[in-house]
């Protein structure tokens, strides 16, 4: 079982996330005609054994969706954050990690 | 060793000979060489798939300078990993004449080779358990009729006949409606299939050469011409990657840049051996789980389901799909709950972006590429040897294996059996 630290919930067991793909991929604009950019965006992939950047949606807890970065051969799990800039930007400018409750650190929690 | 001639057929004959001799003239099955400097062609992965193209090669296109290079031993991955069912009911073009082809080759396998595969047509059933299910089943084998390929469409009643262990209990939390079975399927002995291929490709000339990592490809004028190995440089006109599960790594290493394929896990399981219990092949899936099962000749039952579900290049699986396929078969097969479970593993496949496989020429001069085997690598290993040993001696594909090529995506001939979409984890 894979654990991850969700900045919103603490630590978690990964079956109550949906794996959602790889989140290194950047889409096109959509205005963007250019045939061979969408190929690449939606059909090609950096498949790295090592380092890799996904996301990952906690369905069943905050609901949000999370950019893993996770080893695919040790599955060490080094950084997690939320995957839209803004939310991240939220969570950065507080000096704790945002809890439920409010009150306890992640170290408490994962006790 | 080194004749072309010299390997003994096996018979009733030979075995007759051995016993009254003290078995002491049997001779290894196959050739461990070394690397010779060059080769006509290099395939590199000895698994099922490099293993059959190297024999196809000699055997069909009198190709026998040919080198299998392995990193590990032959037949340690996904060939030895794979829950070993065979069957060509698939309903795409591209997809369709591909497996019924390899079906066939399959049939004759052991009489080819001279070696036991233990191919057993002892069918293949699809169970369905709603409508929608009912009604993609029939599509599916509406087309494989047209194309002349066996199939039943069995009633609930038909299916209780054929598996009456199946659960068929008013309380089933998903009641059978009836099945899909198509009796020319089967299973046969991976191992089997692995030293058949190798013992005949060697027989005919073919080195198989172990603990050989490819570590880089030689370059000249934009063609590739060899490769760089843990054992020395090997030079080659024509090169094959049949490395499925790393095909992303040798491809970046040979040039050919990204592809639409993603590494992930799938895990299998056996059970302790019991008396026999299941002459079929059962595949069920509803809802939340996917599940197939098969009864070995050992009599281990042999088990399978989803893919873990996000990328990883670890052989080793993870608990909650152990969890999923163990309630899967307790809902389908409630007497197995008695059963333990003996071993549990996990291979990398390569998932496709439309869960469908590649066995074509590539962008690069002198190099083939056969992969994206997704769940369905073992069935295909004849068929797949088959036509990427045409593909390679000819320098273009065969008509059966045309549409599998990797192009496919930019040109919007994506062969989606599922229509999952672009989601390698969904196929």
């Amino acid at each position: 079982m894979l654990r991850i630290d969700c900045p919103f919930c603490g630590p978690r067991n990964h079956d109550e996330f949906t794996y959602l793909e790889d989140g290194s991929v950047k889409m096109p604009a959509l205005a963007n005609s250019n045939k061979n950019a969408w190929y690449e965006a939606v059909f090609l992939r950096e498949n790295p054994r090592g380092a890799h950047i996904e996301d990952w949606h906690h369905t069943q807890g905050c609901r949000m969706v999370l950019r893993v970065k996770r080893d695919t051969l040790t599955h060490k799990i080094t950084s997690v954050v939320p995957a839209h800039p803004e939310y991240k930007k939220m969570l950065a400018s507080r000096d704790k990690p945002v809890r439920p409750s409010g009150k306890k650190s992640a170290g408490a929690r994962a006790k | 060793m080194d004749g072309k001639a010299r390997v003994k057929r096996y018979s009733a004959l030979q075995i007759l000979k051995q016993g009254l001799s003290g078995h002491s003239g049997w001779q290894p099955a196959w050739r461990d060489a070394s690397p010779k400097p060059a080769y006509d062609v290099i395939i590199i992965g000895g698994g099922g798939h490099g293993l059959a193209s190297a024999y196809y090669l000699a055997s069909i296109h009198g190709i026998t300078n040919v080198a299998v290079l392995e990193k590990g031993w032959i037949g340690g991955g996904n060939s030895g990993r794979n829950t070993t069912i065979v069957r060509s009911n698939y309903s795409m073009e591209g997809n369709t004449a591909f497996y019924e082809h390899s079906l066939k080759l399959w049939e004759g396998l052991s009489q080819e080779l001279n070696y036991n595969v233990m191919f057993s047509q002892r069918g293949h059933l699809n169970l369905f358990f709603t409508p929608a299910q009912r009604d993609a089943l029939a599509r599916r084998y509406n087309t494989m009729r047209l194309n002349g390929i066996d199939g039943e469409f069995l009633s609930r009643e038909q299916v209780e006949k054929m598996v009456p262990h199946l659960n068929f209990s008013e309380e089933a939390r998903f009641p059978i409606m009836g099945g899909f079975f198509q009796p020319r399927a089967g299973t046969a002995r991976h191992d089997a299939v692995n030293w058949g291929y190798a013992r005949a490709a060697s027989a005919l000339g073919v080195d198989i050469i172990q603990n050989c990592e490819v570590t880089g490809f030689i370059h000249q004028a934009g063609q590739i011409v060899g490769v760089e190995t843990s054992r020395g440089e090997i030079r080659a006109e024509k090169t094959g990657l049949a490395v499925a599960g790393s095909t992303s790594l040798l491809a970046k290493m040979a040039g050919l840049g990204k592809l639409p394929i993603e590494s992930h896990k799938l895990q299998a399981f056996v059970s302790e051996p019991i008396k026999p219990f299941l002459d079929t092949v059962v595949v069920y899936s509803a809802y939340h789980g996917h599940f197939y099962i098969s009864q070995s000749d050992k009599g281990g039952m042999v088990f399978g389901g989803d893919l873990d579900g996000h990328n990883s290049y670890a052989q080793r699986g993870n608990l909650p799909i152990y969890n999923n396929v163990a309630g899967c078969a307790m809902n389908v097969m409630p007497s197995l709950g008695r059963v333990k479970v003996l071993r549990q593993w996990a291979g990398i496949m390569d998932m496709s972006m439309d869960g469908s496989p590649f066995i074509t020429k590539t962008d690069i001069g002198g190099l083939y590429l056969n992969a994206g085997w997704c769940y369905g690598g073992f069935k295909a290993i004849p068929g797949s040897g088959w036509c990427f040993a045409h593909t390679i001696a000819h320098d273009s594909p065969h008509e059966i294996n045309s549409l599998l090529t990797l192009d496919r995506f930019k040109i919007g001939r994506q062969i989606d059996e599922s229509g999952h979409g672009p989601f390698p984890k969904s196929h």
